[in-house]
């Protein structure tokens, strides 16, 4: 019987996973290798999807999640970022959101008990990942008519709904709620998981990570850390923190701000640096670790990885960094 | 309870909202609710949702600390309302910075305010009323959408009116929503029912204090839960008589706030401070609150009637003038009285050993007073400018010792003050009301003030700046080519390596252009100011000794930021071509469409209108806002928050008024033109003046909007020429401001700069009020489409008249080029001397121009951002060259 994570959490600061779609790009898929078999006559160009490897390239897909875990990681997420029917509105692809939830855990949970298996003192888990959607809840895209909305809470909901079912129906042990830039978009994700929870009669650690898109302190929806901290503190949850958007060392004001204010566990998993003129990452791991080892000794979080342009180098340096070091008390 | 971790209520909008320990007591904001403001009412029914977002502001910048949203009106349909303002109030982050309180008898309504909120609001309200599962049922679901919720004392009996039934009926709420719900205790907040006392009604007697006592056993017994409730109601049976009701309101709160109420409904207008109420009147009505004797209401009414009519300032109270003399210097300043400064200065200054300590102590002290004051918000704009008066009296009584102790004493040094600021209107501007507003309010707060007027060219305030060696620049413009020159100035600065900070400001300037098109050109300090409050303290962090470099590192960063996000941003619009522009233009269906032929073609010169007939035309709003009092008028006047000073300020203006129309201060000119005239080639319109042709050429909307929507341009009013359907069009110039100068300039010289501005911000207003007065003569009498017209002034502000009078350098028609052709149609400045600048701007300042469209189609809207084959296409049509376009129409220009 593998330990549950709220004890884990209590003992030492777990390694969640870096980016996917940093270490999709160096496989180089073609449109092809998108389609794969099952989507060779897709009407619509493909490329770019990351979410379908899962169903076309799953191989690729778990050997991913095994680097992880091998450099350390003691939380993978799984490939579904995009995977709701609003975000996969843009490939037609809606019907398809079942499966790519369903899959993309399925894999994750087979590499992690892999793994498990093999140390069993070091358990393994997979967090299934509900990216925000395309869409604003509490935005209008239409500058000209502030009042104007693209999406309704109730379809957030339901969207939601679908990818939370799917995703524990393919043995995801926990959700992450992430790169949150509307809090609306997660508090319907939020209500989507509380009914799937209430239906299906059972518990789930949820993780919620907001993400600050600037130096101005705030979402890209107008809330202070504080304020978002607030916003989604109503249900009971694993973990709140923050990821995307900033590196490391721009993190820790905002880290501080809810390491104060919460019971919760703290989690982090900022980008490497932030993008150079080519839009590429490039904070090498040493350089991460460095600026996150701010993070403990200033003992603001629980669970912390990375988010675009980190690799499993970039999660050995930080997996390296946390060995005995004591978690953040909660 | 002591041992328990205390829990607070935690509460978001954009920003959060704790009721800790520390926090008294939470104010929230009540007129945004229709069944409690007639006003709001009125704009929701009439869904004019941008007055009723003023509202939501208004009380947010009065302190609200939540802002509680009603809808329940039958005649309005409330979930559509509840979203639709509740989306708009989300897209101001002035609003939406406070909680949510979303309030509603209709669950349908509270579920769909819920799901377009991303702060944790509070739900008003739920109760037992309708039994224990549907009372179940929505907490849970409030729960889930993650709100506070406001418990009524109310269950299937009734509501609760005695001490035992709040108790009762709390308690049961309480644990059904802790022990069943789950419900977070700290997210419970009882309304404990407020009702009247004194009514006469025996049974009404113990109302105050068993809400009190309840309270008090609420808050202890049901752990971190919150109390509020709407205080007004308790003196509702004293309605009229304000004094008392204002002293009742103070009591109950101060009763109720010990005994835990930490949250609550309460016009600050309406309460006096606890310690400010006379002692007979505080017994009596504590006698009342607390029930502490049988006939304590027959003695509070017999009491009430002396208290009648006895308004609050119905005296002079001049008891202050017995105070130490520091005391009494404070509070002239603070006051802005002058009447007794000389002698009070005069008193300090024999009791110093040099003149300047009256100066650097007494006066600063007293400046230091009014700058906390204005700093917190609890003195107005007006009101520091009349401080300013009484400083710069005093400051001039003193010179001549100043002077004679340096003649004793040569090597005294002079006073530094606190940096010396070079302020003025750009070149080709001639607006200054609110550069001048600016330097008053920093000559207050000790710095010295080099004001180098109006249309100052770029080198001329380069060399003053070298030669005063000044510590900050600050220029001011209103109209759009005064833009260019704040660039062209930055530049110049860069050049000449300056390195003083630049301020920006002025009613055509933005943080955008500061940030995008200023900021860029100069490696130091730029900041866009655009009120005089933000000045002082924007100013005193630029000089600041030891933060002032972190400071303008943080500024520089915070606009390299803000330009980044604004040109990624603007990416995202989409324009469509100007031929695609043209083909969707507005249509109007020239076959039908009633084209009325002016009752008399040509021009006319209107001289000495008298005055006094405009003052019925005056917009007033805009006045207020000049002096940054916000609101409409007339209900500014009765503001909570800004009422007292606009009331002061409006009667020094009508005070002002009133001089200017006895002793004719001002003449007012007009000339209007009514002309034939036709569209031709879909945006030009052509003229015809006796035997001459001229044409005007109008820019189209680009910007891609709605299907269905229409891209206006001007010439859409007007019928095509190849229609062969003979139309008209008419053109105007007024002016209110010759004489204007020379009487505020007077004012000036006599230290008196609040009548300075107050007089000039007056003949802006009779400007506009005879644009105002003119067009509806041309409406009903010169054209006479419009004879049967009957319009308030209400009605004519809003715009309800048929026709408008578009002017070029504002929205419709932002290219100012436009107006030369007016100017010499018109022969405007031969004929009434009203003269255009290099940067077309009109001098004197409070003119007005334009065009007259007469066609009931005809619409205002705004031109919004147009793309460059627009702009080449316009060059060519009017034989300038594409530069000279570009440099006019520049801010009009995506930069995409």
């Amino acid at each position: 019987m593998k330990k549950n994570i709220q004890d884990l959490l209590k003992e030492r600061i777990l390694v969640l996973d870096g980016a996917m779609g940093t270490m999709l790009q160096r496989y180089k898929f073609t449109e092809e290798d998108f389609r794969g078999e099952r989507f060779k006559d897709w009407k619509s160009p493909v490329q770019g999807n990351n979410d379908m490897l899962s169903l076309t390239q799953p191989e690729a897909i778990a050997e991913v999640h095994r680097k992880y875990f091998a450099a350390g990681a003691d939380i993978v997420e799984t490939n579904t970022f995009s995977s709701t029917t609003i975000a996969m509105a843009d490939y037609d692809m809606e019907e398809f959101v079942y499966d790519l939830n369903y899959e993309s855990a399925r894999i994750a949970k087979m590499v992690a008990d892999e793994f498990t298996e093999k140390e069993p003192d070091k358990p393994r888990f997979v967090v299934g990942s509900i990216g925000p959607t395309n869409k604003t809840a509490s935005m209008s895209p239409d500058v000209n008519d502030p009042g104007y909305r693209a999406v309704s809470f109730d379809e957030l909901r339901i969207a939601y709904k679908q990818q939370v079912e799917a995703l524990l129906d393919g043995g995801a042990d926990m959700l992450m709620v992430e790169t949150i830039f509307d809090t609306l978009n997660a508090k319907a994700a939020l209500f989507a998981i509380e009914e799937v929870k209430e239906e299906r009669n059972l518990e789930v650690p949820i993780m919620v990570s907001g993400t600050i898109t600037d130096a101005s302190g705030r979402t890209l929806s107008g809330q202070t850390a504080e304020a978002f901290l607030i916003s989604v503190s109503h249900i009971p949850i694993l973990s709140v923190g923050f990821n995307c958007a900033l590196g490391a060392d721009q993190l820790v004001p905002h880290l501080e701000v809810i390491s104060a204010k919460t019971d919760y566990a703290v989690s982090a998993h900022p980008n490497a640096g932030l993008p150079n003129a080519f839009g590429e990452y490039d904070e090498t791991p040493e350089q991460m670790a460095t600026q996150i080892k701010e993070y403990l000794e200033k003992n603001l979080v629980n669970i912390v990885g990375g988010c675009c342009g980190t690799t499993p180098e970039h999660i050995s340096a930080i997996a390296n960094l946390v060995k005995g070091v004591k978690p953040r008390q909660i | 309870m002591s041992e328990l971790k205390r829990k607070y209520l935690k509460l978001s909008g954009l920003e959060p909202l704790v009721l800790s320990a520390e926090t008294n007591f939470i104010n929230v904001g009540e007129r945004t609710n229709v069944a409690g403001s007639k006003k709001f009412l009125r704009l929701i029914k009439e869904e004019k949702f941008e007055e009723a977002l003023d509202v939501a502001r208004d009380q947010v910048e009065g302190g609200a600390q939540i802002i509680d949203i009603n809808m329940d009106d039958g005649l309005i349909d409330g979930k559509e309302a509840m979203v639709k303002f509740l989306n708009l109030v989300i897209a101001e982050p002035d609003i939406a910075r406070v909680p949510i309180m979303i309030d509603s008898s209709k669950w349908e309504i509270i579920e769909a305010g819920l799901q377009v909120v991303q702060g944790k609001c509070v739900v008003n309200s739920i109760s037992l009323k309708e039994g224990k599962e549907q009372f179940i049922e929505h907490a849970k679901l409030i729960k889930r959408y993650g709100a506070a919720v406001i418990v009524m004392a109310f269950d299937e009996v009734g509501q609760a009116d005695n001490f035992e039934r709040r108790i009762e009926i709390s308690k049961r709420s309480y644990d059904i929503l802790v022990n069943e719900v789950n419900f977070a205790p700290e997210d419970i907040i009882f309304d404990l029912n407020i009702f009247p006392v004194a009514t006469g009604m025996e049974e009404h007697k113990l109302n105050a204090i068993d809400f009190i006592e309840a309270t008090r056993w609420v808050k202890e017994n049901l752990p971190h839960c919150s109390v509020s409730g709407g205080v007004s109601n308790v003196s509702f049976s004293f309605r009229g008589n304000n004094p008392v009701r204002e002293a009742m309101h103070s009591v109950f709160l101060y009763h109720a706030i010990q005994a835990g109420m930490n949250m609550g409904i309460v016009n600050p207008a309406m309460l006096e401070v606890y310690d400010d109420i006379p002692k007979d009147l505080l017994e009596h009505v504590e006698d009342v609150i607390l029930n502490r004797r049988d006939d304590a209401t027959e003695r509070l009414l017999d009491f009430a009637e002396s208290v009648v009519g006895k308004a609050k300032d119905s005296k002079i109270d001049l008891s202050w003038r017995e105070e130490p003399v520091q005391e009494r210097i404070t509070r002239a300043l603070v006051k802005g009285i002058d009447k007794y400064i000389e002698e009070d200065v005069e008193e300090a200054r024999i009791n110093v050993t040099k003149p300047i300590e009256v100066i650097e102590g007494h006066l600063m002290t007293g400046m230091n007073v009014v700058g906390d004051l204005f700093g917190s918000g609890k003195m107005f704009l007006p009101q520091v400018v009349k401080s300013a008066r009484v400083m710069k009296k005093a400051v001039a009584y003193l010179l001549p010792f100043i002077e004679e102790e340096k003649l004793k004493n040569p090597q005294t040094e002079d006073s530094s003050g606190n940096g010396k600021i070079l302020m003025a209107t750009v070149k080709g501007d001639v607006h200054d009301i609110g550069k001048n507003i600016v330097s008053v309010v920093l000559a207050c707060n000790n710095y010295e003030i080099v004001d180098m007027g109006v249309m100052v060219p770029p080198e001329q305030i380069i060399n003053k700046a070298k030669e005063e060696n000044v510590d900050i620049i600050g220029l001011s413009g209103l109209i759009t080519p005064s833009l260019d020159e704040m660039v062209f100035l930055a530049k110049e600065m860069e050049r000449q390596k300056f390195t003083v900070p630049l301020l920006i400001g002025g009613a055509t300037t933005s943080k955008a252009h500061t940030a995008v098109k200023i900021d860029p050109q100069y490696s130091n300090a730029v900041v866009h100011v655009n009120d005089a409050s933000r000045a002082v303290t924007v100013v005193g962090d630029l000089l600041h000794e030891e933060n002032s470099k972190s400071y303008k590192e943080g500024i520089k960063l915070d606009y390299e930021e803000f330009r980044d996000k604004f040109l990624k941003r603007t990416k995202k619009k989409e324009y469509k071509t100007i031929e695609e522009a043209r083909a969707n233009r507005f249509k109007i269906d020239w076959s039908t469409s009633n084209i009325k032929k002016p009752n008399k073609l040509g021009i006319q010169v209107l001289e000495d209108v008298e005055l006094e007939k405009l003052e019925g035309y005056i917009d007033w709003s805009p006045f207020f806002r000049g002096w940054e009092l916000h609101g409409k008028y007339p209900d500014i006047l009765t503001d909570e928050v800004v009422g007292e000073q606009a009331t002061e300020l409006f009667a020094d203006a009508q005070k002002m008024l009133q001089k200017i129309f006895n002793e004719k201060l001002f003449s007012a000119r007009a000339i209007f033109g009514l002309f034939p005239a036709n569209s031709i080639g879909v945006d030009d319109i052509e003229v015809n003046v006796e035997d001459k042709t001229y044409t005007f050429r109008t820019l189209r909307q680009q910007l891609k909007r709605r299907e269905g929507v229409p891209d206006y341009a001007l010439a859409d009013f007007i019928a095509p020429k190849k229609l062969e359907k003979q139309d008209y069009i008419g053109c105007f110039c007024v002016s209110t401001g010759f004489g204007v100068d020379e009487i505020a300039d007077a004012y000036k010289a006599d230290l008196d700069d609040y009548n300075s501005i107050l007089i000039k911000a007056l003949a802006d207003r009779l400007a506009e009020a005879y644009a105002e007065y003119l067009h509806k003569e041309v409406r009903i009498n010169h054209w006479g489409y419009a004879s049967d017209e009957n319009l308030d002034n209400e009605a004519l502000i809003n715009e309800t008249y048929k026709g408008i009078r578009p002017a070029p350098g504002y929205p419709a028609c932002p290219d100012h080029l436009e107006k030369l052709t007016i100017w010499e149609i018109l022969d405007i400045e031969n004929k009434i001397g009203v003269k255009l600048t290099e940067s077309l701007a009109m001098w004197p300042a409070s003119s007005v121009s334009g065009y007259y469209f007469a066609n009931e189609e005809a619409r205002y809207f705004g031109l919004g951002k147009i793309k460059e084959d627009q702009v080449e296409d316009f060059a060519k049509r009017k034989g300038i060259s594409l530069e000279e376009a570009t440099k006019w129409l520049a801010t009009n220009i995506s930069d995409e």
